[in-house]
């Protein structure tokens, strides 16, 4: 670990103000960063520490709920309008990770957690395009069991690993940022970039910008909502595949539905392709099926990667039929 | 390996080779074990009974000090800097800009290193435990990627790491092989195992099979292991003149210490070693680089060293088990028996070691065939040396025998039980040795009624629940007994007013397994004292013999020694009672611990207490040395533990995923000393057996020869959710011919899981899976 400063803000001015200074990264929980410094992956010359900020759970006039950002996972999974609204979102927060990490690790923190691929944790014997723009990118012939098949580039094919963003971008989250631009909000699904020739860069954020807040718009079905992650054990492991669903039933077609993935892709993955597909048809396994394939259409699957596709195809049409029908596919 | 190594274990080889010709023909009685130990047929006393580990307290309360809790004043922590090319030669190391980072005290590589011998490589004597006939910063070669080859030593461990980070080190890199299909190509070679052939041929196996009414001819994989013990390795060590006192993570403690005497050119009191606890070992807590480097830069700085390994440094330092490709195929008769059992293969290891995963022992004993084909050959790559991990051979050997045989079953039709039964040997298939003790049979029976094996779905894949199919399988467990030479005990009756206490001291390891309170249990019922009047020392060099907490062999050499030294102290205070003794005349044959003293054996009315001798003889204490016999037994009779092990699986049919829902060990050990701890040896080897099934791996990447995931976040073993309850029974059956009638348990708990798990998710699904980890993408 590189020597750092370190500073407390007593108030989000403050906290700006120090987060402008160049070199400086802004600490959550840390339980992401300060892996990363360890393995010097991340040297910031000062870590502003936002995890103090005031931070609660609001809910907005139209029947959303505003989070801030230096809320705890824990505190948000276990929140009654969460529970009770956005089920999916409880859920996808409580597969991840272990209690005690989540006891630490704040919202804003998670939304900006980096990539597991391993190559990209190893600086000192591997090659890592989003580590080190244009060294190469050892992955893509290697080990990339856990890596992307969709939305990758020839520079990087690593997933986001977070549970809880695929939840958020279910869920059209607004991301509310401040920073030396000013205050502004942008969809969830804008936030994070897919990798092109900069994997260096994981969000459009500019320097010095802090997440402040994360809201939640109502979502009329918001309770038929569910979250089913496949992962290598049965806890603490990152995804292989994971579905973030919510089913409005119309009749005995799909009146609307909110699908993202993650585990697949270098951002938490809305499905637009198979929400459209699925979107006024028939509650069907064949449906199912047939929306994941148009999802899934350009993966580019690697060599340790492969059954990516058929295991979410799987995984959606079990998720989808249990909202839709109570019962699995 | 070295020309005079090889030459070394050759001739370690031939005289094994010799003994094992003689001592079969020898009369029982000449054999140590030919009269039972008289522990044996004592019931009542605490063998037997559930005791506490006697350090629990400390450990709960942070009381128990681990090697990196050690301090000295003016300790310094070394940091280490790893290769990231498996060959070639270091060109340069900038160390400016660690040198002068804050706090550095020494930035130490091959350029100013002090002179080393390299460390005598494991089995070339009966100290030698390196882990490869390598020099360790003697010279700018580099053999593996990870090998360390720069530490730095700070005065604080973040100083030291960041330093470590700043050294610019270049290399030219030489070609090498770390590619399985490249090193296959060089040609393979006949492994090795203790300077033997991992090599047994009897009758014409191939053409037996070829004309077998049934067969099966499987090929299994099983991929490279790194060990994760809780702790990782450390050391802390200071240089008092030519003394080098070292507080180490070690389950060897006397061969470590003579290794570093060896290494640093002392004589053998030059070092002194202690290592009271350790938080886990499996075989990886032996002597690594670290140590030596740290005691390098230690002498070279003139301030004491704690190096403690992270968890990656664990990975680049510590080997694991190496790789296996196996062959199994079974001829057998329409009602089961076996006409020809072959198991062959291959393993990996580097040029300079000698340790080929040894994955045919536990067959050698195990069914009857008449003809039979074993071998083990070897490729070797360019990697960091493997190593010995829990059950080497067997883990992973068991895997393929154990699923090969359930695969026959199928074909058969016939129970998989049943199919083990009727190929029960009367005699060891191999060695033509009668058993001291097999009552596999009677585990099976019991584990199956307990385990509710009628149950279990004939026809595979016809159990479901929702999306899950529910699968049970089986396999069989096996560990030899042994009992390693070096062994030594020292007991010291002290009197304290009208009591007696006693001092036992044996150098053996504490990993975690309890040990020293089995020690204290045994000494108890041996010695007639309560266990509370026994204090059990172990864990220092400074203590006569050498005992390895390894093989499984520790209980029997401790016990063996403690038998010999208690013959030696009967002597003693036989000598001490004198003629005034109602013992006098006694030889000491005739006479034994009872009840706080001595007493005949065939007439315990004649007898005084060790207080009386003592105090008569006006001595505050007596102490006796004594080496354990030879141990020759398990070259006399074949002498192995068994289990019979049940498992019940569920199988996402949507996702692939494999739960353990329950889990059954029937195991035939011989005489359980303590069954508290022995659950636990048990169980622990189990959910090892289990991640070895479902989920460890080592990614080594074959283009560069490195471990990509060198952490516990990437490198998956079992967590609490993974394990369900495991069920744990036993036969508790006495061997005659081991001290107490225990079998070592260490390692016995891993062999056949990872087979049971697969062949339960054959039973659930119709899919066989003969290449581990058992992922979901395998069952997709």
């Amino acid at each position: 670990m590189t020597p750092f400063d370190y500073a407390r803000p007593t108030d989000l001015a403050e906290a700006l103000r120090m987060g402008a200074a160049a070199g400086a990264a802004y600490l959550g929980g840390g339980t992401n960063i300060v892996d990363l410094m360890r393995e010097r992956l991340a040297q910031p010359s000062a870590l502003v520490d936002v995890s103090t900020l005031p931070a609660t759970i609001a809910e907005t006039d139209g029947g959303g709920l505003m989070i801030g950002a230096a809320v705890r996972n824990t505190a948000l999974a276990e929140h009654p309008v969460v529970r009770s609204r956005y089920p999916v979102l409880a859920r996808a927060i409580l597969a991840g990770a272990s209690a005690q990490i989540r006891n630490m690790a704040t919202v804003g923190g998670n939304v900006l957690q980096r990539t597991r691929c391993t190559y990209f944790y190893d600086a000192e014997g591997s090659s890592c395009n989003k580590r080190a723009p244009g060294q190469g990118c050892d992955a893509v012939g290697g080990f990339n069991r856990i890596h992307a098949v969709l939305g990758t580039s020839d520079a990087c094919v690593a997933t986001h690993p977070s549970d809880m963003c695929v939840a958020l971008a279910a869920l059209d989250a607004i991301v509310h940022i401040d920073g030396p631009l000013g205050q502004r909000t942008m969809p969830f699904g804008d936030l994070h970039r897919l990798p092109g020739d900069q994997p260096d860069r994981d969000t459009v954020l500019a320097p010095g910008d802090l997440i402040v807040a994360i809201e939640l718009p109502p979502l009329r079905f918001g309770a038929s909502s569910t979250y089913r992650k496949v992962r290598d054990r049965a806890s603490y492991a990152f995804a292989l595949i994971s579905v973030a669903a919510a089913v409005e039933m119309d009749g005995d077609r799909i009146g609307d539905v909110r699908i993202a993935f993650g585990g697949v892709a270098p951002k938490p993955w809305r499905a637009l392709t198979a929400e459209a597909a699925l979107r006024g048809g028939p509650a069907t396994a064949q449906a199912f099926r047939d929306a994941a394939a148009a999802e899934f259409a350009d993966a580019r699957v690697l060599r340790d990667n492969s059954f990516k596709p058929v295991l979410a195809s799987r995984t959606l049409a079990a998720v989808l039929g249990t909202l839709t029908t109570g019962e699995a596919a | 390996m070295s020309i005079v190594d090889s030459a070394k274990q050759a001739a370690q080889g031939l005289v094994m080779g010799a003994l094992q010709k003689l001592v079969p023909l020898a009369p029982d009685s000449w054999i140590p074990g030919g009269k039972p130990d008289p522990l044996i047929a004592r019931k009542h006393g605490l063998i037997g009974k559930p005791v506490s580990r006697l350090d629990g307290t400390l450990k709960v309360t942070g009381a128990a000090p681990f090697a990196a809790e050690f301090r000295f004043d003016t300790m310094v922590y070394a940091s280490l800097a790893y290769s990231t090319i498996a060959r070639g030669r270091i060109v340069a190391i900038d160390t400016q800009a660690a040198e002068s980072a804050p706090g550095v005290v020494l930035v130490m590589t091959h350029r100013n290193a002090p002179r080393m011998a390299t460390p005598p490589v494991f089995g070339t004597s009966v100290h030698a435990i390196g882990p490869a006939d390598l020099p360790i910063f003697q010279d700018d070669r580099i053999h593996w990627n990870g090998q360390p080859i720069a530490c730095v030593l700070a005065e604080t461990q973040e100083q030291a790491d960041h330093a470590a980070a700043l050294l610019d080190i270049s290399y030219a890199p030489e070609p090498s092989i770390t590619d399985l299909a490249a090193a296959k190509a060089k040609g393979l070679e006949q492994g090795l195992f203790m300077g033997q052939p991992l090599r047994n041929s009897i009758g014409d196996a191939e053409g037996a099979l070829a004309n077998a009414e049934y067969r099966v001819d499987q090929r299994y994989r099983t991929p490279r292991h790194n060990h994760n013990p809780i702790e990782p390795h450390a050391a802390t060590l200071a240089w008092e003149g030519d003394t080098l006192i070292l507080h180490d993570a070690s389950q060897m403690v006397t061969q470590q210490a003579q290794s570093m005497a060896d290494v640093f050119g002392l004589k053998t009191e030059q070092v002194r070693l202690t290592s009271p606890y350790v938080g886990g070992g499996f075989g990886s807590k032996g002597l690594w680089d670290h140590q030596v480097i740290a005691a390098a830069a230690s002498r070279l700085a003139g301030r004491p060293v704690r190096i403690a390994l992270s968890r990656e440094g664990v990975y680049r330092t510590v080997g694991g088990r190496a790789l296996t490709e196996q062959r199994v195929a079974i001829g057998a008769r329409a009602d089961g028996t076996f006409e020809a059992l072959i198991h062959t293969g291959l393993s990996v290891i580097t040029p300079h070691n000698n340790m080929p995963e040894p994955f045919i022992l536990g067959t050698r004993s195990a069914y009857a065939a008449p003809n039979l084909l074993l071998q083990v050959e070897i490729a070797r790559m360019n990697m960091l040396a493997n190593t010995f991990m829990r059950a080497p051979g067997e883990a992973v050997g068991t895997f393929a025998l154990e699923s090969a045989i359930d695969e026959l079953a199928v074909d058969l039709g016939l129970d998989p039980v049943e199919l083990r039964i009727r190929n029960e040997p009367e005699k060891d298939p191999t060695s033509g040795l009668t058993f001291s003790s097999r009552h596999i049979v009677k585990a099976w029976r019991d584990g199956a009624t307990r385990f509710g094996w009628d149950e279990r779905p004939a026809v595979p894949g016809a159990r479901t629940e929702g999306e899950w199919q529910i699968g049970m399988g089986c396999a069989t467990g096996t560990y030899p007994y042994y009992r390693m030479p070096g062994a030594e005990a020292r007991i010291t009756l002290l009197r304290d007013g009208d009591n007696v206490r006693a001092k036992v001291e044996v150098a053996a390891a504490e990993m975690g397994m309890g040990t020293s309170t089995t020690t204290a249990i045994v000494a108890a019922e041996r010695l007639g004292l309560p266990i509370d009047w026994i204090e059990v020392g172990y864990g220092d060099s400074a203590i006569p013999g050498a005992i390895m907490a390894g093989g499984s062999q520790q209980t029997a050499a401790i016990g063996g020694a403690v038998i010999a030294a208690h013959g030696e102290l009967v002597a003693a205070l036989l000598k001490l009672a004198g003629n005034d003794s109602p013992l006098a005349g006694l030889s000491a044959n005739e006479v034994g611990s009872d009840e706080g003293g001595l007493a005949k054996l065939d007439d315990p009315s004649r007898r005084e207490s060790y207080a009386s001798i003592l105090t008569r003889a006006r001595r505050d204490s007596v102490s006796v040395t004594k080496a354990g016999s030879m141990p020759l037994e398990f070259m006399h009779w074949s002498m192995h533990s068994h289990s019979a092990l049940f498992c019940e699986v569920r199988v996402n049919q949507v996702t692939g995923e494999v739960r353990v829902s329950r889990f059954l060990g029937s195991f035939d050990c011989g005489r359980i000393l303590n069954p508290k701890t022995a659950t636990s040896q048990f169980r622990g080897g189990i959910i090892m057996g289990l991640g070895m099934a479902l989920m460890e791996e080592t990614q080594f990447d074959e283009r560069n020869g490195r471990i990509m995931n060198p952490s516990l976040a990437e490198y998956h073993i079992p967590v609490h959710l993974d394990v369900p309850e495991i069920d744990v029974i036993w036969t508790d059956i006495p061997d005659p011919h081991t001290p107490m009638g225990a079998h070592g348990i260490g390692e016995i708990g891993i062999t056949g899981v990872a087979a049971a798990v697969a062949n339960a998710i054959y039973n659930a699904t119709g899919k066989r899976i003969r290449d581990l980890p058992i992922t979901l993408d395998r069952l997709l």
